[in-house]
């Protein structure tokens, strides 16, 4: 069954995913990849404020394709999240409270998750014109030097993806292979 | 024998075309391999995630968009017919001038940087392209494109397995690389080896194994089993569609080999996802 939840989270939202749950979501969300979390995490390192509040947001790990005329936005599907793992505990001890984004994460993003009750979704990788049909508005809120890495602010109407990492720290990527792999 | 003249802007339409058409349209190759594992994949999810990628692949072609937002870094193969005169420019200028002109005017993501470490600027226009040309006998000149994603090419590796490890040793390193690689690089995966050369020649080859179609083998009949055997022992890993699970981890794997030295057995596993894009045209 298919949950449908609205952007940003609510916690009893958040606290009745489990990994493995297909869902829809509604609502803003942002933008960021590798390039602006170095950024980001720069700022903090010099205890400086960031251009965004990332309290109660769901972030999309996404470097869209540019936008035909009449498109809100390009392609836009997820790239591998492994490459934020190093900075995303300090987003989420900020109060980040989704992640979108494909692929593993390490044990400390794991613990954090589990730490600061937030969820990771994983949408379909490659599933680029598809996901883009669910963004209806995308504009830059920072950072328009990076191009396609610039933090955008999206108004999505059901984007559809997955709990991968919930906030119990239940793994679809660990559980859900097994089932398959034959030794 | 005479010169046969090419001029730079057939080659630049050329190369324009073959990136566009591959980032716009599924290849027949993987849209077949696609219907193909949605009769054997046994997860649900699994299936649920190649019935989206069909779907993405049906919006890419009717709106003219990318399939994948990770538009690549454009790499060639070139065979260059040595009695070929390329007039009105140089031969690498007129490739990069198409690849230019499909990056900036065909709505692809522009990824290049112009300095890998020390100045990460983005080059604007995904130039410059990777090319490999080979110089051969005759008038014409062919040309493999492909539009290489690098969530899958992070997964790569190579190694310089030594001939004691022998038929085993290059089963281990494939298998090694791809479970490492797990759900990462976009299952399905296309999955290019090469075997033999010298170091930087068995990564090319890797490299050119992903530009084959998913649906053609090696023509050693004895490399071609191997492809399936490595294949069937892929699609045993669970990583499944999405590395959500399931029974299609791998929609092919190809294997390309070349003469080595005799202290030598050299393995390169290039990794691709199942936007697999290439193309190929002869000018």
């Amino acid at each position: 069954m298919t949950k449908r939840l609205t952007l940003p989270l609510k916690e009893e939202d958040i606290l009745n995913l489990r990994a493995g749950d297909s869902v829809l979501l509604t609502g803003p969300m942002i933008t960021g990849r590798d390039a602006a979390h170095k950024r980001l995490h720069e700022l903090l390192a010099q205890g400086k404020e960031l251009p965004i509040d990332i309290k109660g947001e769901t972030i999309y790990y996404v470097g869209p394709a540019p936008a035909k005329e009449g498109h809100a936005i390009g392609p836009a599907g997820p790239t591998s999240s492994y490459r934020m793992d190093q900075f995303t505990p300090e987003l989420l001890d900020l109060g980040l409270k989704g992640i979108i984004g494909k692929g593993i994460r390490n044990q400390e993003v794991i613990d954090s998750l589990v730490k600061n009750k937030a969820v990771y979704f994983a949408a379909i990788g490659g599933a680029a014109a598809l996901l883009a049909h669910s963004i209806k508005k995308a504009e830059v809120l920072c950072y328009d030097d990076l191009g396609t890495e610039a933090i955008r602010r999206l108004e999505v109407e059901d984007f559809p993806c997955f709990v991968a990492i919930d906030c119990e720290g239940n793994n679809l990527y660990a559980t859900e292979a097994k089932k398959y792999r034959e030794d | 024998m005479a010169a046969r003249v090419i001029q730079a802007d057939e080659i630049t339409k050329a190369v324009e075309k073959l990136l566009l058409d591959c980032n716009y349209f599924i290849g027949k190759d993987i849209a077949c391999a696609f219907e193909c594992s949605l009769k054997t994949e046994k997860s649900p999810i699994g299936k649920g995630v190649i019935e989206q990628l069909i779907e993405n692949s049906k919006i890419a072609a009717e709106e003219k968009v990318p399939l994948c937002q990770d538009t690549g870094m454009a790499v060639f193969f070139v065979e260059y017919g040595q009695n070929v005169v390329v007039e009105g420019g140089s031969f690498e200028d007129a490739i990069n001038e198409g690849v230019r002109k499909a990056y900036v005017g065909g709505y692809l993501r522009k990824s290049v940087v112009r300095d890998p470490v020390l100045d990460r600027v983005n080059t604007g226009d995904n130039t410059p392209a990777i090319i490999h040309t080979r110089i051969v006998p005759g008038d014409k000149i062919s040309i493999l494109a492909g539009s290489k994603g690098f969530g899958s090419e992070n997964m790569s590796a190579i190694k310089m397995l030594t001939p004691g490890a022998g038929l085993e040793g290059v089963k281990k390193f494939i298998l090694d690389t791809v479970d490492h690689a797990g759900p990462t690089p976009c299952p399905p995966m296309v999955i290019g080896v090469g075997i033999g050369g010298t170091f930087e020649e068995c990564a090319i080859l890797a490299k050119k194994a992903t530009l084959r179609a998913v649906d053609e083998h090696n023509p050693d009949e004895r490399y071609a089993a191997l492809e399936k055997e490595l294949l069937e022992e892929v699609n045993k890993m669970g990583f499944g569609p999405g590395g959500l699970g399931g029974t299609t981890t791998a929609l092919g794997l190809n294997i390309e080999v070349y003469p080595t030295h005799i202290a030598g057995m050299p393995v390169a596993v290039n990794i691709c996802c199942h936007a697999a894009r290439h193309g190929h045209v002869t000018l």
